[in-house]
This record gives structure tokens, sequence and C-alpha cells, in this order.
């Protein structure tokens, strides 16, 4: 066991921190096109206001290396190596210090690497860049409304006519979709094939005529997913991503990337400390909900759920740098133990609450602006999405403990 | 960086598990469990002193091997896989700790290389110092120990008892001593031996250090439970390899059980519980030694999640194997027991809970 990363890694650890501590409380302006005017201010400026664009925030940890760091400069990325040991650094000292990270969503979590192992050169060259400065929004066009777990049986369907991928079908559980650019799509193209093999992997604007896009509002009320209909929607061959045929295999290699990035234990460190302040400071007939053992039982329960998926991280990440180190199925139960765990400790916070645990949205006497609830209603979700826990389930024991898979049944008709 | 057991650490587990999935099957364990068969117990007692187990944390300059907590974390792990029918937590990682923290030169010198030799073995009685049950407690003064001592672990051929009073004072009485009364209690973990001792003005030989610095018996409990944690760990691990090869093989509606979600699922969640409990527990062993911070929280957490875990993982181990898993001819019940005495000793998950919220100054 050694827990030391080195003096280098020390060093890049203060860099970090220093960086951590100029833009501490840093917030976001919403306006996006001041990106310019910003981007040419002083140093000085800036951290005197604390007030940037997100896309701003972006080349500024771009520049950094603190995201997008193995991303070659050509396409708009620092152009570093990958280096897991810095990752886990930047990730913990920004945590810590609570300075708000890169973007996520779709674009840059999923199709940024899809596109770096998949995609044209071409390709790479016009969509990777505008993605990781926050000025192209993705969208992802997969779960069909009768496509969900069994996601190979969808049926959206694409006809190659006149040098022209003509689309027709339905998407759903589609985030983000109301202010995307763009959408990476699966879309059956030979229907000939067997299921799994004819699929393509297609990227769509979002302004293409025949796309029509429905809100689907779920239970935070906040969140909201659409559904999207495409009716004789029109793009060019090119944007096809790898062969036709081979998008079960492109989507499968973005998938992976999806679930190691659902459940971050740094994040869920943050939230049983948000909790912990919270028992301390909120009473019942005067007395501090940490002082009721019911109540300081469970949060001690789930301090030891959250130190063991702790421990287990850094586990993980000695495998990443320790070739030949074996951790099982250690990868493959992040997503089921990191989503179940943070539903608990928020669902935890609602019960030592009580009745004010029920409050929302601009309630008075509120706590936490209601992210408790929010959050343990979007937790919900994320145990349902991505592969529902229930799938995780039979990965993990399938090609995690070698049992065997559920015999296929024959279609009744 | 690298977190996990060295080479070394995992070699001597595979030795350990090795050995007792070569020597002891679960009919043999059943025959000592039942003290049928004493020469069998012997041997295979000295087969595991052979490899090395007693001393492993005595330094290196009293002839051990002068190893860290995690090495014995992961010994612990072997014998709780193959729930190896030895003394082990109290003999060979309390006792030494203590004496090596507490002891003056003196008394190291004189036990620590007895202990490498397993010439002088020791049974370990903490629970008074825990939680008093019924009546017991030591009341020390004078140099003699009066009282009870309950729920003393790994005791049967104990040539001393190293026991603590409530304020943490840590001292050893000889078991030969007259005013002693050693009364066997039978616990459903027959693989493990467990005492009551009854003890009138015996001569208690103090390890000094104990009185003037109330850490000492903290760290010597932290010890216990992190490798209680890591046997129940072991078993548990056990218990799911057996679930899983059994619902490999048992056939019910010409299928393989292993292949309904049902049985699965339970599985899935077994492992995906426990998976994360390696971590904690190698975690929890290393700043035993390296991050004193750290370390008592570290240890009743990793004792009290573990324990929750195997628990669970003993419960559902057994549905898996149907009727089968619930008699004695599988044996898997020892497995079950062994777990549920490791989660009582030195204190059970409620109980160490609220330790972790005192050390955090959470409970005023």
């Amino acid at each position: 066991m050694d827990l030391n990363y080195g003096a280098e890694y020390e060093d890049f650890r203060k860099e970090v921190q220093a960086f951590c501590k100029e833009y501490q409380g840093v917030s976001f302006k919403s306006d996006s096109n001041v990106v310019a005017d910003a981007l040419n201010s002083s140093s000085a400026t800036k951290k005197s206001k604390k007030e940037v664009t997100r896309s701003e925030w972006q080349q500024i940890l771009i520049e950094k290396g603190y995201i997008a760091r193995a991303i070659p400069k050509e396409y708009g990325g620092y152009g570093g190596e990958t280096d897991i040991i810095k990752s886990r650094i930047i990730a913990t000292e920004f945590s810590k210090a609570k300075v708000p990270g890169g973007m996520g969503g779709q674009g840059i979590d999923m199709l940024v690497p899809t596109l770096l192992e998949w995609g044209s050169e071409e390709q790479k060259q016009k969509y990777i860049r505008p993605t990781l400065h926050g000025e192209m929004i993705w969208c992802q066009g997969y779960s069909e409304p009768n496509a969900g777990s069994d996601l190979a049986s969808l049926q959206t369907k694409g006809e190659l006519i006149d040098g022209n991928w003509v689309i027709n079908g339905q998407k759903i559980w589609t985030s983000t979709a109301q202010y995307s650019q763009m959408m990476f799509c699966l879309v059956r193209t030979e229907p000939q094939a067997p299921k799994h093999s004819g699929i393509s992997f297609i990227l769509i604007p979002m302004d293409t005529p025949g796309i029509e896009i429905r809100p689907l509002v779920d239970m935070t009320l906040k969140a909201g997913f659409n559904e999207v209909f495409f009716d004789d929607v029109t793009v060019p061959e090119e944007n096809i991503v790898a062969k036709r045929g081979e998008g079960w295999s492109v989507a499968n290699s973005v998938l992976g990337h999806e679930r190691g990035s659902l459940a971050d234990p740094n994040a869920t460190m943050n939230r049983l400390n948000t909790l912990i302040n919270m028992m301390k400071e909120q009473t019942i007939d005067g007395r501090r909900l940490i002082d009721i053992p019911s109540y300081r039982d469970r949060l001690m329960q789930v301090q030891g759920k959250v130190m063991a998926s702790q421990a287990h991280s850094l586990r993980l990440l000695s495998s990443k740098i320790n070739p030949g180190q074996n951790v099982k199925l250690g990868g493959m139960i992040q997503k089921l133990v990191g989503t179940e765990l943070r539903h608990e400790l928020e669902g935890l916070a609602i019960d030592v609450l009580g009745e004010i645990g029920t409050l929302y949205e601009d309630s008075p006497y509120l706590k936490e602006d209601g992210s408790f609830q929010f959050t343990y209603m979007y937790f919900l979700g994320l145990i349902i999405g991505g592969g529902t826990n229930q799938i995780q389930k039979n990965i993990i024991s399938e090609r995690g403990l070698g049992m065997p898979k559920e015999p296929k049944v024959t279609e009744a008709s | 960086m690298f977190f996990g057991l060295s080479e070394e650490q995992e070699q001597f587990q595979d030795y350990v598990k090795k050995f007792l999935a070569d020597n002891v099957t679960v009919d043999e364990i059943r025959k000592i469990a039942n003290g049928e068969d004493e020469a069998l117990a012997k041997e295979i007692y000295s087969g595991l002193i052979n490899l090395g187990i007693n001393a492993l944390l005595v330094p290196e300059e009293h002839g051990g091997l002068g190893a860290d907590l995690l090495s014995a974390v992961a010994v612990a792990q072997g014998l709780g896989a193959g729930v190896g029918p030895i003394p082990f937590a109290g003999a060979y990682v309390m006792a030494p700790i203590a004496i090596n923290l507490a002891g003056s030169d003196e008394q190291k010198a004189k036990y620590l290389p007895q202990i490498v030799s397993n010439e002088t073995k020791f049974g370990v009685g903490l629970s008074e110092y825990v939680a008093a049950r019924e009546d017991a407690g030591i009341d020390l003064s004078g140099g003699k120990a009066n009282g009870k001592a309950l729920f003393v672990i790994d005791g049967d051929e104990a040539d001393y008892f190293l026991l603590a009073n409530k304020g943490g004072v840590l001292f050893l009485v000889d078991a030969k001593d007259k005013g002693i009364e050693i009364n066997k209690l039978t616990s459903v973990d027959k693989t493990r031996s467990y005492l009551e001792l009854n003890l009138k003005n015996v001569a208690a030989e103090i390890l000094l250090e104990s009185e003037n610095n109330p850490e000492i018996a903290k760290k010597v409990l932290d010890a216990g439970r992190i490798i209680f944690a890591a046997d129940s760990l072991g078993a548990s691990e056990s218990m799911i390899e057996k679930a899983v090869s059994y619902a490999k093989e048992r056939k019910q509606f010409n299928r393989v059980i292993g292949s309904f979600q049902a049985v699965k699922h339970m599985c899935a969640e077994m492992a995906s519980d426990l998976e994360p409990c390696y971590a904690m527990l190698w975690q929890a062993a290393h700043s035993f030694d390296h991050e004193p911070d750290e370390a008592r929280l570290q240890a009743c957490q990793a004792k009290s999640h573990i324990s929750e875990v195997a628990k669970m993982v003993s419960k559902k181990a057994t549905e898996v194997h149907g009727g089968m898993g619930f008699t004695d001819l599988l044996g898997l019940h020892y497995w079950f027991k062994r777990i549920g005495l490791n989660r009582q000793l030195l204190g059970g998950p409620e109980l160490i809970r609220e330790e972790a919220a005192e050390i955090q100054g959470f409970n005023q």
C-alpha cells in the first residue's frame, strides 16, 4: 500500500490549489454572446468580478489542462497525455474548494470520446472543438418508446436516398434536446440484418426540417426530458460515424463512458458533509438532529457506505495506474452502488427534516434550496436511466460472476 | 501510488487459503467443531503456525516479521474464507500489539519472542472495556485483579490472558494462577473458543504504558476490530463463491437456477455490496499504521459496515442454496456463524457507530 502520488504530483496539487484559490466563488454569466469580450479582459478584472461565461470557463480550464487534457490541440483540447492521477487531483481539489469543474453533458462526456475513437478526420475537425468550448450542445437519441432496456430493438428508420439519410421515427428520454444544436442518434439502416448489426450512428443537426421536440416533464418538475419525432428528416450521407451497421458497437463504447461518470464519490462526500452540517444546525424541540440517536445511527450507516465507496474509487484508480492489479468486478458495480447510495443519502436528509423535508421549489422554511428532494428524485431517475440497476445486476452476475444468461424466449406470434 | 495488498501479502493470503482448502474440508471442520478430533485440530493449528502467522506483528528486534496490520488483514481474510479453526485476532494480533505498545522493555523482551516461538499463548478479553454485559467487569487494585471477564477469545490453550479494566488499563494474568476459574462458553461458532474468567485476587502484570496513555487500549481495540472485519470479509467472499457455483450447477425447471434473475440478482447484490469493503478494510489497516488521524474512525466504520454487509451476504448466500443451505450436511452454516460471531465481538455495529459518532464529536 502506498498512497503517495510522489513529489511531482504534490507540486501539481499545489498548482491546482492555487488555481482554485484564485477562482474561489467564481460564478457564471448567463449571456453567451459576451464570450469574446470577456476572453480579452485582463485576469485582474476576471478575478475581481469572478464572473465568467460557461464557454470562457471552459477555455480557462482547457488552457490549464484541467479538462480535455488528453484531447489533441488540433481539435481544441490541451494536447497532453492522459494522467489519471492528475485527473484525480483536479477532481479532488476542485471539489474541496467548491470551484465548478468543466461542463458536462452528452457532447463532452460521450460524443467527444466516441468521435476520437470512431470518427473520421473531418468529423473530429468539425465537431470536437465547438463541443469542448460549450458552443455546440448535443443530445443523445437512443431510447425509443419500445426500445428501453432492450435498446437494440430500436425502430427509427434511416434510408439512404440520393446521398442523404432520410430518417423517420421517434426517440424518447432525450434530455437537453430543446437546447441542443446536434443529436447523435441510433438509427436502423439495415432492416434485413440481425438486430444488433442493423444499426448506424448518425449525427443530426437539430434545426433540420421535420424534427419536432415535445417536452416530457419528469417527476422533479425541473430537469426536462423530451420526445423527439422525425418526419423525413434529411441529413448528408457523411453524417454517419463509422460504417453502416456498426452503430451498436459505437454506442456501447459511449455507454461505457457514461456509466463511469454517473456516480462521483467526491460529490457524494460533499453531500454527506452538507447533511452533517445541516443535522448540527436544525433542531426538533430545540434538540439538534444529530443528537437524536436513531437519526445519528442512520447517518453513521450512510457515512460507512460513503467511506467504503471513496476507498473503492482509490482502488480503482490504483488499478488503472498499475496494470495487472486485479479489481475483479470493481468497475462494474459503480453505477449500481453509486446511484443507490446517493438516493439513500438524500432520502435520509429528507427523513431527518421531517415535514420540512417535504418542502420544495420556493417554499418558506426550505433548506439547501430544496436540493435534498430534488436530488432524491433525480437519483431515482439515474437508478432507472443509463441501463436500469436491474440491467446492471444482470451485467454484474453474467460478466462479473460468470452466471448464465436468461434463456431466450421464443417470440410469441 | 498503489492501493491494495502487495504481492507478498497476497501470496501470504494464498498460502493460508490453500492450506485450509487442502487440509480442512467441511467434514474436518465439523469434527473439530464437535471436539471429535483433537489431533487434527492440533495439526491444523501447527500447520498455520508453520506459515508464520504468529510472528507477523512482532517487531524484528524481537524475532518477528515486523509486518504491518495490513499483512495481518491479508491473513485474516484467508482465515475467514476457510473458517480457520485457530486463534488469531487475540493471540497473534491484539496481544503482540498491546505488549509492544504498552509493555516495558523487559516485558517485550520476555513475551514477544515467545509469541514468535509460540511457546506462550495469549487469550484476550476486552469485552468489558467495550461494553460490560451481565455482571462482568474487572477491578484492578494493589496489583490484584478481581471480577469477571466474559467472551475471552483465543483462550483454549492460553498460558496468559490479556485483559483490561473499564479505564483501558491493559494487564496480563497467568492462566495457571489459582485465583482464576475458567469456564467454557458455547457460541454458535464452534470454530473458535470462547471463555468466561472469574478472577479472585489474581496477580495482574500491568502493561504500564497503558496506564499513562488511554489511547493504547483503543489502538488494540481498533486492531482487533479490523481483524474481525477482515475475517468476515473473507467468510463473505467464500459464501458468495459457494452460492454462485451452486447456482451454476443446481437445476430446476430444466434450467440451472443461476439463470433465473431472482437468483442472479441476489448474487449481484452480494457481490456489489461486498466489493467496496475490500478497499475500506485495507484503507483502515493502512491508516492504523500510517494515518493516525484517520485511523480510529476508519476502524470503527470498517467493522460496523463490513459486519452489516457480511450479515446480508450470510443470509442471501444461504438462500441461494435453498434447503441445502439450511443443512448441517453442506456445512455452509460454519461461515454463517463465523460472520455472526465476528459481528458482535468487540462491539456490534450499533455500539461501534455510536463510537464513530463520538470520535467526530457528533454526540454531545
